[in-house]
């Protein structure tokens, strides 16, 4: 049986990151800070996947992903906060004390328990997305229109989560965790082991997403993207069709943010700026949109860039970002799998798409 | 199929609800502001008042070039707020320029200056950028959004390196002070100053939209390209002119700017997202639409701030709009027709 | 087939040889650090960590805590170094980012191995990287004021603490000296620091019989422009007399807030403010003539005399200049600055005195340790590891610089844990 490139390149990605880095750091050659910045990296690269499936194939640019992200990572760690606050001997967390808070607000109650937690950072986005998608969808905002009104709206909510009456910390956020399951997470172990299940999640979400956009589900997606008022006229439901894909991504921006929290051991809304969204559309755009694998790609080449360039370069890591995102929305239209494609084609590899491009299946 | 997409455009464009409640709305604010500031003995209703059309007057400065950019080539620029924050630095530039080399004494003669100049410096940088970057993404809005936001990025670092940290501008000797109507009354000069300043752009803009060759020939082309380019109008030409024009009056914002705040290298993302709603309300490419959003948001935001915490007022001005843009999803004033459909 | 089969090894080939090129930049800092050895100091320089913003929203005040750093440590190392060994400083840039301090100080405590890190500016990023220090007995100079409530043993708090500055202001303001003021309008920038700040204010105020209905409290966002409705609030509730203002607004805010406040026709003689967030650094930028009379509460200024601060303020604007950095010659000194700028030789002194940079040893010595700082005289608390100093208040002059009105008798111990008991 022949291996097609493509899933090479799956097996060699998975087989790297599950076993050449893992079996590195055993034995003293990678150090736990690199792992556990990869595993932050894998989160990225999951809220990414939630950005390529709303903007690369259903063509909706949603600039509030970071929130959604933030949304996941605040239920972890409100959780996490909790745990810590337990572990403590303490009835309410720090910064509650200080705010002359006397009992726990009632929307921290479900938190207490990991599963609640865990199903509720995904649902807590899902349905944020739902009741901000069914609104925006139903009045047909579109385009430009739906990039702004989501912008306006991470930038509310940023404004609102900077606030202490909110209860979740103010800009402070939630800090100080202890312990995850019992595991405390200042161990290598723990952090080895988030790192193994964000890289297992990434590989699930990435199995879910290349599902979806195979199915006839995704192939309707791509049809909206492509020609709206057409699928309309064919008689599919656009809207439910735009707003499943947009309570997955927030869904898919949950999860990452959930698997986030731990492994960086702080939330603030710093994360859900204004900024942080067009960054996420960034890394997408980098790595080549409407590709799965360009969404992890990029996310993953971008904040490696991001690290390396501000620890070297404390100076000028701005215009490296900011050249690396004029030059591939001027040149790599695609973005760097396209690019890999085009040289890919040179040296006479002939890729998935291309392959599809020809017809010869 | 025609005949589909029309219906469709019009559908999506309209408001289905009574057509009697935005006028009824619109008339009850009135009144209420009427019947305050009639009964007002503190003063505090007027100069709530006067906050906000002062806010709305610079949210208008800095949405008018947005506003014709993006109406005319379809560009979203990130980088909008930092050709504000280029005039900025270039008032600075000029007010250093004049107390250290000319030796000029008055402060009012530097901001004189630097008003035209801040316009002409950001003009040409938006020239410059057009003429690298921005061409080669006509038409691609969401493209374009990353690329300047790459520009702003480079743009922000920039000024940062070159200028350092926090600068401010003297305040013009004439601009100093208020105008007192009471004793609890005090309308500053600066912000009266920017209110005249945006009026005067307003009917410049205006004037030449309306009466001069260059502005028909930019509304033609924002109406539409192909055909305007058919009938020999040189379609680049006034797209470098626009995006000058656009660039400019970012930098008369920005100079206009170092009035009330200072001069920071990211001072423009503070500004950038309530210009874009204020575009966006107004009805992409529509300057009255852009006048009237700007005043709205200006004047809401400080009624609100006045009954809540600032933060709030800004909370809550971000969900009305979110709740406006449920009736009219296209701006106060979108297009008619079928030019509205995609 | 023969030709698949080759191009999918070339593939293969072309994958690994990235893979590995991404190994070794991903981990390039550990495997050099570690052949230097596992100590920091195996070399003949002693590696610390300077972790302030040099982009982003923050940059604007931190740069200058760099640059304070930086020249402690080449006059430390032009005296011959601390026992021996030249300081390198590793400097990065977390940005502004508050996440990428708690991968940045990862970063310098495990692969650089620094000795001690000099850094932070705002609450959060110094909560960011608190775990951080404690889990890998790190050991942070934290130079700016803060809100208390902590006391890390992994951290060196230079700033002051709610006692050494907000306590001796608003004894100032209410005292006959100060001009007796009875109404108080508590103004700030929403975030930790003005938050606890006002409430410990607001609790003090209260015990010394001020009525509720005299203190006001509000809050803006970060980067807040527009003061207009706030100072017309302000104006209004001057009008009851012997009325000031006591602000934590920070950074950027504070220009159009003055701006804003003068020109509603508001001076220092009708309703003063006094800033616990505005040093020389800040009015630097200002137009300073309508704020003339103002006041703030710190523990240095520029104008302190003595003659550390002589050098030490002719040595920075030398340091400036020479380093071509933006501003030169006319940049000023400041608070955060002088403590930043102290910290280095503090650190220094303590592993002089410990004759190691082990963290456990070099926190050891630092307790009880004077300094004669630009500030004057200052002593490391005996348990805490915060410094007992003096408390000055300044008054704004002409030309930028404050006049110190007052000073406090002798050092004021710190009191990280503030209690209304206590005093």
């Amino acid at each position: 049986m022949q291996l097609k490139p493509a899933k090479l390149i799956n097996i060699l990605f998975i087989l790297f990151f599950a076993v050449v880095l893992p079996v590195g750091n055993m034995l003293g050659l990678v150090s736990v800070n690199s792992i556990s910045l990869w595993g932050r990296y894998f989160c990225f690269a999951i809220a990414a996947l939630g950005i390529d499936l709303i903007w690369g194939y259903t063509g909706i640019m949603s600039m509030c992903q970071a929130f959604f992200f933030c949304l996941g990572g605040y239920c972890m760690g409100m959780h996490l906060l909790l745990k810590a606050t337990a572990l403590q001997q303490q009835l309410l967390p720090e910064f509650m004390t200080w705010n002359d808070i006397t009992t726990l607000p009632w929307f921290w109650e479900p938190f207490h328990g990991f599963v609640p937690a865990l199903v509720l950072s995904l649902l807590v986005p899902a349905a944020v997305a739902f009741v901000i998608g069914y609104f925006i969808f139903r009045s047909r905002i579109k385009g430009v229109y739906m990039a702004i009104i989501t912008q306006a709206l991470a930038l509310s909510m940023y404004l609102l989560f900077l606030r202490n009456e909110t209860n979740l910390g103010g800009t402070n956020g939630l800090t100080n965790f202890k312990t995850l399951l019992g595991f405390e997470l200042h161990k290598p172990g723990t952090k080895l082991g988030l790192y193994l299940v964000t890289l297992a999640m990434l590989c699930v979400a990435y199995g879910c997403c290349y599902k979806i956009v195979h199915s006839k589900f995704g192939k309707v997606l791509q049809a909206i993207r492509d020609s709206e008022p057409r699928v309309g006229y064919t008689a599919y439901r656009v809207l439910h069709y735009k707003l499943a894909a947009f309570v997955v991504a927030a869904a898919l921006g949950g999860l990452a943010g959930m698997l986030y929290v731990p492994q960086t051991g702080i939330i603030t809304p710093g994360r859900m700026d204004v900024k942080a969204s067009v960054e996420m559309l960034m890394w997408v755009a980098l790595g080549g949109r409407g590709n799965l694998k360009g969404a992890v790609i990029g996310a993953l080449l971008v904040n490696c860039v991001y690290s390396y360039c501000t620890s070297v370069f404390p100076q000028g890591w701005l215009f490296i970002l900011g050249m690396l995102y004029i030059l591939t929305v001027l040149y790599f239209d695609k973005g760097f799998l396209g690019l890999f494609e085009k040289i890919g084609s040179k040296i006479g590899i002939k890729t998935n798409s291309e392959r599809y491009a020809t017809g010869s299946k | 199929m025609e005949l589909l997409l029309k219906i469709n455009g019009i559908k999506s464009g309209k408001w289905t609800g009574p057509k009697w409640l935005w006028p009824v709305i619109l008339a009850g604010a009135v009144l209420f502001f009427a019947v305050r500031v009639a009964t007002d003995s503190s003063g505090t209703y007027v100069q709530n008042l006067f906050s906000g059309i002062s806010l709305g007057s610079i949210l208008i400065l800095v949405s008018l070039g947005l506003a014709i950019v993006y109406g005319l080539a379809g560009i979203i620029n990130m980088a909008h707020g930092e050709f504000l924050m280029i005039g900025a630095y270039t008032t600075y530039s000029v007010q250093v320029f004049f107390t250290n080399v000319l030796h000029v004494q008055s402060s009012n003669w530097f901001f004189i200056t630097a008003l035209p100049v801040s316009f002409i410096v950001a003009g040409l940088a938006g020239l410059l950028l057009e003429r690298l970057i921005i061409r080669h993404l006509y038409a691609k809005p969401l493209e374009s959004l990353l690329a300047t936001w790459g520009v702003s990025l480079i743009l922000i670092q920039t000024a940062r390196s070159l200028f350092g940290d926090l600068t401010a501008v003297k305040l013009p000797e004439m601009l100093a002070g208020g105008w007192r109507v009471n004793e609890n009354l005090v309308l500053p000069y600066n912000r009266l100053f920017i209110i005249a300043l945006t009026i005067v752009v307003i009917i410049a803009l205006y004037r030449t939209l309306t009466a001069t060759r260059l502005g028909m020939q930019i509304r033609a082309v924002t109406q539409n390209r192909s055909m305007s380019a058919c009938l020999g109008i040189n379609t680049k030409r006034i797209d470098a002119m626009t995006f000058f024009i656009g660039s400019g009056l970012a930098g008369l914002a920005g100079c206009a700017m170092t009035l009330i705040g200072n001069v920071v290298p990211d001072m423009g993302q503070t500004y950038i997202v309530d210009a874009f709603l204020t575009v966006v309300i107004g009805g992409v490419g529509k300057l009255l639409g852009t006048i009237t959003a700007g005043l709205g948001i200006g004047i809401f935001s400080k009624v609100l701030e006045a009954f809540f915490e600032a933060v709030y007022g800004k909370v809550l001005i971000l969900l009305l709009i979110m709740l406006f843009m449920q009736f009219k999803p296209r701006g106060i004033f979108p297009d008619k027709g079928r030019t509205a459909a995609d | 087939m023969y030709k698949k089969i080759i191009s999918v090894a070339r593939l293969a080939i072309l994958l690994l040889g990235s893979s590995t090129m991404l190994l070794t930049a991903c981990n390039s800092g550990t495997s050099k650090t570690e052949d230097a050895g596992k100590d920091s100091t195996a070399a003949n320089t002693v590696k610390i960590g300077v972790l302030h913003s040099l982009s982003g929203t923050m940059a604007i005040s931190e740069v200058s805590l760099k640059d304070a750093v930086q020249m402690a440590v080449d006059e430390i190392n032009a005296a011959g170094g601390v026992l021996g060994k030249k300081i390198e400083p590793v400097i990065v840039d977390p940005a502004s980012d508050w996440d990428l301090f708690a991968e940045k100080s990862k970063e310098l405590l495990t692969d650089k191995k620094v000795a001690a890190v000099f850094g932070c500016w705002t609450s959060v990023s110094r909560k960011s990287v608190l775990p951080v220090f404690e889990e890998n007995n790190g050991l942070l100079f934290y130079p700016v004021q803060y809100e208390g409530e902590e006391s890390s043993k992994n951290v060196v708090y230079s700033g002051a603490t709610p006692n050494q500055q907000l306590i001796p202001a608003a004894d100032y303001l209410m005292s006959a000296e100060g001009g007796g003021y009875k109404r108080f309008y508590l103004l700030g920038t929403d975030y930790v620091f003005p938050r606890t700040a006002n409430k410990i204010l607001k609790a003090y105020l209260l015990s010394k019989g001020i009525p509720k209905e005299n203190i006001i409290e509000e809050y803006t966002p970060f980067h807040h422009q527009d003061y207009q409705t706030i100072v017309s609030k302000i104006k209004k509730f001057a009008v009851g007399g012997k009325a000031c203002v006591l602000s934590t607004i920070n950074g950027d805010s504070n220009i159009p807030f003055y701006k804003e406040f003068a020109n509603q026709g508001l001076t220092a003689a009708t309703c003063p403010i006094m800033a616990f967030s505005v040093a020389e650094d800040e009015l630097r930028a200002m137009d300073t003539e309508f704020l003339v009379g103002h006041l703030a509460a710190w523990n240095y200024y520029q104008s302190v005399d003595v003659p550390e601060n002589k050098k030490f303020v002719a040595g920075f604007k030398a340091f400036c200049e020479k380093k071509n950095l933006p501003g030169g010659a006319k940049r000023v000194t400041d608070d955060p600055i002088c403590w930043a700028y102290t910290d280095v030789y503090l650190w220094a002194k303590a592993a002089e005195k410990a004759k190691s940079f082990d963290v456990d040893k070099v926190r050891t010595a630092l307790h009880g340790l004077t300094f004669d700082s630009p500030a004057g005289t200052v002593k490391m608390d005996d348990k805490v590891n915060h410094l007992a100093k003096p408390v000055l208040i300044g008054e704004i002059k002409p030309d930028g610089q404050f006049s110190v009105i007052w000073k406090s008798q002798g050092l004021i111990d710190p009191q990280p844990f503030f209690t209304l008991n206590k005093q």
